[in-house]
């Protein structure tokens, strides 16, 4: 075992943990956050996808030591309280899901997106961002109707 | 994943003497490739020696016509760099071409280097632009560097520290991806430095990337598309799946490099 401590969602967590624990495992088994899903764990799905430091990346590719020191945000972290993050509410309002097993990787994705290029993508940029995001229900047009529209709300909230 | 015990040095002279100290461990980068390897249990390593925390390896410098890529340095920042976009394009899109932006994240060119898959886009690039492959003990020229699929000249605990790539006077990349996966299915990647002409061949060569001396040949006399025409690798030696047989990749090998020579002309 080998002791590891993170930042999640605002809160300092320390465990003992087996070196093989992936982040995804740290944080639904350990932390009980499972928002964060598992779809395929062979690193091709994107549901497990977390922001790292800022990064989206794909948790069950990343050894939770690997993330020692670390400062993770999950889905769960993104709500100010009752209040949902602007890609929540842009979803929700689109009918951005269905089932709703690959929106967490979809939203930490697109909120990482939009830091990256800014507000105002185009439907291409988009798609050709969610490359590593699969979804199995919604065909994805409301998908990226959803993030174009999230993308403006967060440019609108950050002015 | 088979148990394992987990390092994580400060600097490249501690990792190398962890990786002389455990024979059988392995060195992880951004772990993109190798942690999936693990998951299926394709590789269980006694050590692994993490690599992320060695700053020392991690940045990008252009001087005297070389651009020089940290080991560690993540395919997001070299695809987004301003020096490698204003000295290499080519190596920037390259970099923007690969996997998703999860991986571009995570991944490291020294990684991917250093895994040599067949399938892997970097390797076009170290071979075309004629790039050198330094590590802790020697420097390597990318023609003896790449040995086979999966296999390289490094030797058991040698760590890449850096890559260096002379900039070309044109260079293109060009990747025809595989539907599903998006790797190669065959990438061509042209560099033309005053009158040599450099033709590097991945996800086609069942040894991996390799370079096309015909096509050099023709791009040298006349650096057109048109100088290809009738000209094919043969297709015995490439690669064959359910994707593609070896017949249609011998085509689009043409077909790409006409693409990167038009792109880059
Ligand atoms: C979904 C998905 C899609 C992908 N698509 C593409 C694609 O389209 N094109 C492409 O080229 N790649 C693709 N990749 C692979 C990706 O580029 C990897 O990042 C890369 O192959 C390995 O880099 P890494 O830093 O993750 O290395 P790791 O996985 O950490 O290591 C890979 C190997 O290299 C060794 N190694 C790492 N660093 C060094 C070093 N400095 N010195 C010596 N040895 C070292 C390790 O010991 C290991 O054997 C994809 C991966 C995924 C998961
Ligand atoms: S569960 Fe991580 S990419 Fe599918
Ligand atoms: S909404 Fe069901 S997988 Fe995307």
């Amino acid at each position: 075992m080998t002791a590891v401590s993170m930042t999640v969602n605002g809160q300092i967590v320390s465990a003992d943990i087996d070196p093989r624990t992936l982040l995804v495992q740290f944080l639904r088994e350990q932390l009980r956050l499972t928002g964060t899903h598992v779809g395929c764990d062979t690193s091709q799905c994107g549901c497990c996808v977390v922001h790292v430091n800022g990064d989206a990346l794909k948790s069950c590719t990343t050894l939770a030591l690997t993330c020692d020191g670390a400062q993770i945000v999950t889905i769960e972290g993104l709500a100010t309280g009752d209040v949902l993050h602007p890609m929540q509410a842009a979803f929700r309002e689109n009918h951005g899901l269905q089932c709703g097993f690959c929106t967490p990787g979809m939203i930490m994705t697109a909120v990482e997106l939009v830091r990256r290029k800014g507000a105002n993508l185009d439907e291409h940029t988009i798609r050709e961002e969610l490359e590593g995001n699969l979804c199995r229900c919604t065909g994805y047009h409301n998908i990226v109707k959803a993030i174009a529209a999230g993308a403006q709300a967060m440019g609108a909230a950050a002015e | 994943m088979y148990e394992f015990a987990y390092h994580r040095p400060g600097s490249v002279s501690e990792a190398v003497s962890l990786a002389g100290d455990h024979a059988d461990g392995k060195l992880l980068a951004g772990g993109q490739t190798l942690l999936p390897t693990m998951k299926q249990r394709l590789a269980g390593p006694s050590d692994l020696i993490d690599l992320s925390r060695i700053d020392d390896l991690r940045g990008i410098s252009v001087k005297d016509g070389v651009v020089t890529i940290k080991a560690l340095t993540r395919h997001v920042t070299v695809a987004t760099s301003p020096e490698v976009k204003a000295a290499i394009p080519a190596l920037a899109a390259l970099a923007g071409m690969i996997g998703d932006p999860a991986v571009r994240n995570k991944g490291t060119i020294g990684g991917s280097v250093a895994n040599n898959d067949p399938a892997a886009d970097y390797p076009s690039a170290c071979l075309a632009l004629g790039a050198t492959i330094t590590t802790n003990k020697r420097a390597i020229k990318a023609d003896d560097f790449f040995q086979g699929m999966f296999e390289t000249a490094l030797e058991e605990g040698e760590i890449i520290t850096s890559i260096s790539f002379p900039v070309a006077d044109k260079a293109n990349y060009q990747k025809f991806r595989n539907p599903a996966s998006r790797y190669a299915l065959v990438g061509v990647f042209v560099a033309k430095v005053g009158a040599h002409v450099r033709v590097a061949v991945t996800g086609a060569g069942s040894r991996g990337v390799f370079r096309v001396a015909d096509f050099e040949a023709a791009l040298e006399a006349s650096f057109t598309p048109a100088a290809l025409d009738g000209l094919a690798v043969p297709a015995s030696g490439l690669n064959s799946d359910i994707h593609a047989d070896a017949e249609y990749r011998a085509h689009l090998i043409t077909v790409m490099a006409k693409r990167a020579v038009a792109a880059a002309a």
